[in-house]
């Protein structure tokens, strides 16, 4: 534990979600509402089973996104040095505008401005891009809620590895099932955008993590939008550089939660310093597909043990990101629960992005009677029998392992079982403990769960490092220099002219 | 007296402007450099325009850097007539294979109205002015045979001698139309590189080849590495 740095991580939790685009538009307000950027949504929300946005984003053998373990290395599967240079005249797997959609709007004047007529005006849809009218044909969640399921959610590319029988089943009417799945960008820890960048534009900020574009490095090669197999960097046609998600970190610097997570009406996301060890990011991105996700959740520090807390210090990280890091909703949830896991980890980028396991969907069974099962061994049996197959999350969420994402699906269902026997009452104690048991919890572990998941107010959901913005200035000359500058210091240094 | 201006002192103006305007550009509007792709906007016409249409600049680009730089050794190779064949005709494909592209590209951009809201009058200048260099180029390469000699002899000491401030434009003048054309037209080229999208070639990312593959950036001093 050589290299411990911290990093700004996130939770989801998709039982909560209840898809209302909230967060898509208080990104959408604050950064991407500009010439260009209109088709940007820094922010997503997708509704699983679906394509998604772009669509089929996670087809990565069509958009060649995210890294391969070739042998003992790992490559790029769409960029990198001599496939990037080699492609940079016409960048082969890159989406193009059609793959989102084309921006449009309404001509809401047309309304105000129409001389008086026998019809009423229109505001008909035009372009953003062209001005001239079009009739919408997709748009960032035009499958929202399911529609139009035939072309997208029977397109979803999660269902691979279910059979016939059982997607089926999943687009029976009385059976249909859904969830929404809110997305950003991972600030992963071996992000693909920033090594595929030939122009050295994307870094990784060494003391938060966080993942940004240098707009004025970046010179429009736009091998980031092919690496990124989450499709999360965007190219602004209009400037023609890249722009990606920053976690609102003019916000985090100054204390204040990221905007989507601000607005986010059901409560649904977390975020906190998780600490991890960085001379290990090789070895896990590139290691056996199976052992991906369990390794990756290693890398992840125990902040609480004092071993890796003077190896923290010892590595220049301050004693109050430490401190955030102890409080962090993150490793509660990732680590001290293992009830969030990542998404897609077998695209290797090592996302910091986790989502707790919806278990509503998989549950949400009517008995013959039309009602929904209460009984507790009803509930307990539907694990065995989930509406949502579990093959489906898997693929969403482990890489294909079925047995990790059942257990997830377990541990909550214990806190259920746990909070009814608590409050209800009606639930015979012996079946609580066997489920208990089974899943691996303590009561304390379900109360916490209980309380973070559903009553945790701002504080204990963000928990923000202090970002110590007032040391950046070091990184340009020694402090005493600027004294007499108010904090401000000059453009141009004040220097005497010849 | 044209001769004078534009042999003599177009060349200087033409550097003048290259070398002062892409500083002047790359550290003041550091943030307009970029290759100002349109790829997002249309992908399959421009498949078959850019590709061809950039290999074959690059291979013709450095075929006449070459002929600057190392004359004799051009000459040399041409002395066995099967050599100089070989030369002249692969240029030619390159050359052809620029035209074809330049031409797809350009179909391709009057075609798509998207991409109107990309095109700036410069890039229309742009077109006009390497149309004009490729179609005297391939004409030059044709119908005054063999070029890749000639120019060893007759250019070569031309542009060595812009080089050297003192310019040489007794053999330049009488040459062809078409090849004065191409010369004039070239140091026009040159001079407009700053303020068009010829730019993105001087920022081509060779530092890429040596770099790791991530790239982490501390704020505070105190951190290591």
């Amino acid at each position: 534990m050589k290299n411990i740095r911290s990093q700004i991580s996130m939770v989801f939790h998709l039982d909560k979600c209840i898809g209302c685009h909230t967060c898509s538009i208080a990104c959408k307000n604050i950064w991407t509402d500009r010439k260009g950027a209109e088709y940007m949504w820094w922010n997503n929300v997708e509704t699983k089973p679906g394509t998604g946005y772009p669509s089929k984003w996670e087809n990565q053998d069509a958009y060649k996104g995210g890294w391969e373990k070739n042998g003992d290395s790992l490559e790029l599967k769409g960029a990198g040095k001599l496939k990037g240079l080699k492609t940079l005249f016409h960048n082969t797997h890159m989406p193009t505008m059609d793959n989102y959609y084309e921006p449009w709007n309404y001509q809401y004047s047309k309304l105000l401005d129409s001389p008086e007529m026998d019809d009423q005006p229109t505001a008909e849809a035009v372009s953003m891009i062209t001005g001239e009218k079009m009739t919408p044909k997709s748009g960032p969640n035009w499958d929202d809620d399911l529609s139009g399921s035939p072309i997208y959610a029977r397109n979803d590319v999660n269902m691979k590895d279910l059979s016939p029988s059982e997607k089926e089943t999943m687009f029976q009417l009385e059976r249909m099932v859904m969830f929404y799945l809110p997305r950003i960008c991972n600030h992963c820890l071996n992000p693909a955008c920033v090594a595929a960048c030939p122009s050295g534009a994307f870094y990784k900020r060494g003391e938060d993590g966080i993942v940004l574009v240098n707009q004025k490095q970046c010179r429009g090669w736009r091998m980031c939008i092919t690496a990124c197999p989450h499709k999360k960097v965007y190219y602004n046609w209009n400037t023609g550089k890249s722009e990606k998600c920053i976690l609102c970190y003019p916000r985090l610097e100054t204390g204040q939660v990221p905007a989507c997570m601000h607005s986010c009406v059901g409560r649904i996301r977390y975020l906190g310093v998780m600490l991890y060890d960085a001379d290990r990011i090789k070895e896990i991105a590139s290691c056996e597909e199976k052992d991906l996700l369990k390794k990756q959740l290693e890398i992840y520090l125990d902040p609480n043990d004092p071993e890796v807390i003077a190896a923290a210090k010892a590595c220049g990280i301050a004693d109050s990101t430490i401190d955030s890091a102890q409080k962090s909703p993150v490793w509660k949830y990732v680590k001290e629960w293992g009830i969030a896991l990542p998404l897609h980890p077998e695209f290797r980028t090592l996302p910091n992005l986790f989502y707790v396991m919806p278990l509503l969907p998989a549950m949400a069974q009517i008995n013959d009677d039309n009602n929904y099962h209460t009984a507790s061994s009803a509930l307990w049996d539907d694990m065995k029998n989930p509406r949502l197959p579990l093959k489906y999350l898997a693929s969403i969420f482990s890489a294909g392992d079925v047995n990790i994402v059942g257990k997830i699906l377990e541990k909550l269902m214990t806190v259920r079982l746990h909070r009814r026997a608590v409050t209800v009452g009606d639930l015979n104690q012996n079946e609580v403990n066997t489920a208990m048991l089974a899943s691996g919890l303590t009561p304390e572990q379900a109360d916490g769960i209980y309380r973070l998941t559903s009553l945790a107010r701002l504080e204990e959901r963000f928990v923000i490092p202090p970002a110590h913005r007032e040391e950046a200035i070091e990184m340009i000359e020694e402090t005493h220099i600027h004294k007499g500058n108010t904090g401000f210091g000059f453009m141009d240094r004040p220097k005497r002219g010849l | 007296m044209n001769g004078i201006i534009l042999f003599a002192v177009l060349p200087y103006i033409a550097l003048f402007s290259l070398l002062l305007g892409s500083i002047y550009r790359y550290t003041y509007s550091g943030f307009q450099v970029s290759s100002l792709s349109s790829q997002f906007l249309e992908s399959k016409q421009l498949y078959f325009g850019s590709r061809p249409f950039h290999w074959g600049i690059i291979f013709i680009f450095f075929g006449h850097l070459t002929a600057f730089l190392t004359p004799r050794a051009i000459l040399a190779w041409n002395k066995v007539p099967l050599r100089l064949y070989i030369l002249e005709i692969t240029a030619f494909a390159f050359g052809i294979m620029l035209l074809t592209g330049l031409v797809l590209l350009i179909v391709r951009r009057f075609k798509t109205k998207r991409l109107y809201e990309v095109t700036s009058k410069m890039d229309v200048l742009v077109y006009i002015i390497l149309l004009v260099q490729v179609i005297t180029g391939l004409w030059i390469a044709y119908f005054f045979r063999w070029g890749s000699s000639w120019f060893a002899m007759v250019l070569t000491p031309y542009v060595r001698s812009v080089f050297a401030f003192n310019p040489d434009i007794i053999a330049v003048v009488q040459l062809p139309l078409m090849v004065r054309i191409h010369i004039v037209s070239a140091f026009i080229m040159i001079g407009i590189i700053p303020f068009t999208r010829f730019m993105h070639f001087l920022v081509y990312p060779f530092a890429y080849l040596w770099r790791p593959y991530q790239l982490v950036i501390w704020n505070y001093k105190k951190q290591r590495n």
